[in-house]
């Protein structure tokens, strides 16, 4: 099969360079949807997606999550690991490459087993987002286990500068608790617990900065419109 | 204890860890009013309450919320509805507040939405990077099926709702809702032309009514108490409450409820605590990355409102102000906002493909000190060229920021350009282009 089949590969008149077919025609007959017997899709994995699939009034809705699952069972998304999910979906591998490489938490190339994102937009930047992605670098360096990136906005603008460390948000951070985060991270302790968002009390409900209730300084009143 | 200029309504009880639990949430009243809905109310009312309230879509553009659910065809085909969760922009940061702390507020607000919208599949797509926060709605949705709330025949009324909370995997476009749409069916995230709008022809071809989180908390409490009692709070046009991410130069940055119409003064200063001592505030941003940014002049003694903030050329956006103080180097901060709308543009539209890419790069050369002052009417230019002609605002997100910067802060630019970066904190200064996954070229 040439790639110019069904683009005019009858006409005579287009010049076609048998080079542009070296190495691109399909081993197989088609490129298309692997069988699941081929793909040693295992067990565990299979069903997961199948009970993906039956969330959904259509099993294409299924493709991020199963490429999750992917994930999660292989560290990144691998090539095996999509051709499995393809089977099982009854879709082409192409077609999930093609969502994987979409999404910045899809991985495509291996990645270390721990994943930090520091957020490095507007309001982390401000407080030092920059200075802690390179304190998280430096802490990780040579350590292929982790994998440490800058990230656009990850909507914790509130605890800059942050980091999302295996998708726990922490933050505000200092740049000495990259290190500090690190090696409770290798030693499979509890990250930073003081700085974990999952335990921050609301905004309001914490003392203002001067240690006083700020609104007392405030002249503002809302309209008063009785009780009830 | 909440102090006098926020008013919780969304938020309230939300100090209590318990409120996340069906129990706790109970024991407030929650499931009251999605009872008296699913027994005694018709669609129509559900849908006069929403309407008449005036609730405005709070996810960014402001569109009445009754009005949108009311543009969906009547009839027998599968109707869905989709909850906005992919909260992406630099800034916002509600959502995941609500949704961490109250999430049966909003699975019991899109039920009750779902009876209005007679829409029989619900999805909650929530930004894969928010995973503590799908945790606690992949809980609460289970629990409020346990409880009858969700599933079939609920509560003996003969209707259905299945609700699936669906992640996302990170890519900003999917909180555009014909791009969540393609996401949702499985697809990159793309936007697609409108019209149809998704009232009309949404998730899998079928009528479809997307609301943001916040909107949808809101629903619960309008239909229990009544469009008055909603009017009651705000501003005529805006009526009702509206949880604020306040970030960037501010003392105490974090999410605050308060009615719209409150001044901008008193939530950056009242409410955050202001920049630091000995620092003023410059300039911010009213909505988001995406809105305009005011001047302290301009912006600081203005009510926080829908209206107010369209008046002096902005907008509330989603409801997140940031803050730069007098340290910030807005040609800075414009590069930064430049970066990310590079980075998350899908490319499918040529205008917001490469007016992002040669803005970032023509205000890299500007921050180098290797522009002229000609390239800063050339950057103008080519933000007027992208808005308005792309499939979705991504674009126009980028081009009314830095449009706004390099008009209202050109001598700061041109200082910039004229070799004066040294006079910056150096540490704003970027050295290169920062490391973000895929923004290489």
């Amino acid at each position: 099969m040439s790639p110019v089949d069904g683009a005019g590969a009858g006409n005579p008149n287009l010049p076609v360079d048998p080079a542009v077919d070296e190495g691109r025609v399909p081993e197989r007959a088609s490129e298309g949807i692997p069988e699941i017997h081929e793909v040693g899709c295992p067990e565990e994995l299979r069903e997961r997606i199948e009970l993906l699939m039956s969330r959904y009034p259509d099993r294409h809705s299924a493709s991020i999550p199963a490429l999750w699952a992917v994930q999660e069972r292989y560290g990144w998304c691998t090539p095996e690991g999509i051709r499995q999910a393809a089977a099982v979906m009854r879709v082409t591998p192409a077609y999930l490459e093609s969502v994987a490489s979409f999404y910045d938490l899809l991985h495509t190339e291996a990645v270390g087993s721990h994943r930090i994102e520091v957020c490095t937009n507007i309001s982390c930047w401000m407080r030092g987002g920059d200075e802690l992605l390179d304190a998280f670098k430096a802490a990780a360096e040579g350590d292929a286990d982790l994998f440490v990136t800058g990230f656009e906005c990850l909507g914790a603008c509130d605890i800059a500068p942050m980091a999302s460390i295996d998708q726990r948000y922490f933050g505000p951070l200092e740049a000495a608790e990259a290190g500090i985060a690190i090696e409770q991270l290798k030693a499979g302790a509890d990250v930073l617990p003081a700085k974990s968002l999952a335990t921050r009390p609301l905004a309001g409900d914490t003392p203002g900065p001067t240690g006083r209730n700020v609104a007392s300084e405030s002249t503002y009143r809302p309209i008063d419109r009785g009780e009830g | 204890m909440a102090h006098g200029l926020e008013t919780r309504v969304l938020l309230e009880h939300a100090e209590d860890p318990g409120l996340r639990t069906l129990d706790g949430y109970k024991g407030y009243g929650g499931y009251a009013t999605l009872e008296k809905a699913y027994r005694e109310m018709e669609q129509d009312e559900v849908l006069k309450e929403l309407e008449d309230s005036g609730l405005r879509g709070r996810g960014g553009a402001g569109f009445s919320m009754g009005k949108k659910a009311s543009f969906l065809p009547r009839g027998e085909m599968a109707k869905y509805l989709c909850c906005n969760a992919d909260e992406s922009e630099p800034g916002a940061f509600k959502d995941r507040e609500l949704m961490q702390r109250n999430p049966h507020q909003l699975i019991e607000g899109i039920a009750i939405a779902a009876l209005a919208a007679d829409a029989g599949h619900a999805f909650i797509f929530i930004r894969g990077e928010y995973d503590l926060q799908a945790d606690i709605l992949d809980a609460a949705v289970a629990e409020a099926y346990e409880a009858g709330y969700l599933g079939e025949n609920i509560l003996g009324t003969h209707r259905d709702l299945e609700l699936v909370v669906h992640r996302g995997a990170g890519a900003y476009i999917c909180g555009e809702e014909t791009a969540l749409l393609d996401a949702l069916e499985g697809k990159r995230g793309n936007p697609r032309l409108k019209p149809p709008f998704p009232a009309v022809q949404g998730l899998y071809g079928g009528p479809t009514l997307i609301n943001n989180v916040e909107t949808l908390s809101n629903v619960p409490r309008i239909v229990a108490n009544g469009a008055e009692w909603f009017k009651g709070f705000g501003t005529e046009q805006s009526p009702g409450t509206k949880v604020v991410s306040i970030s960037g130069g501010v003392r105490r940055p974090g999410n605050y409820e308060v009615e719209l119409g409150v001044p901008t003064r008193e939530l950056i200063y009242g409410l955050a605590g202001g920049p630091e001592p000995g620092h003023e505030v410059k300039a911010f941003y009213p909505g988001g990355s995406s809105s305009p940014v005011l001047t302290a002049e301009e912006g600081m003694d203005l009510p926080y409102s829908f209206e107010a903030m369209a008046e002096a050329g902005s907008m509330l956006g989603s409801g997140s102000i940031i803050v730069a103080d007098d340290r910030v180097s807005i040609p800075h901060m414009a590069l930064r906002t430049a970066r990310f709308y590079h980075h998350e543009s899908c490319g499918k539209c040529t205008p917001c493909r490469e007016g992002t890419n040669w803005t970032v790069k023509m205000l890299e050369r500007v921050v180098r000190g290797e522009a002229t002052p000609m390239d800063l009417d050339i950057i103008s230019s080519v933000q007027e060229n992208i808005m308005g002609h792309c499939l979705c605002v991504l674009g126009d997100s980028m081009a009314m920021p830095v449009s706004a910067m390099v008009r209202k802060f050109r001598p700061e630019f041109e200082q910039v350009i004229a070799g004066a970066a040294e006079t910056l904190d150096p540490h704003l200064v970027v050295q290169g282009p920062p490391e973000t996954l895929g923004a290489s070229i």
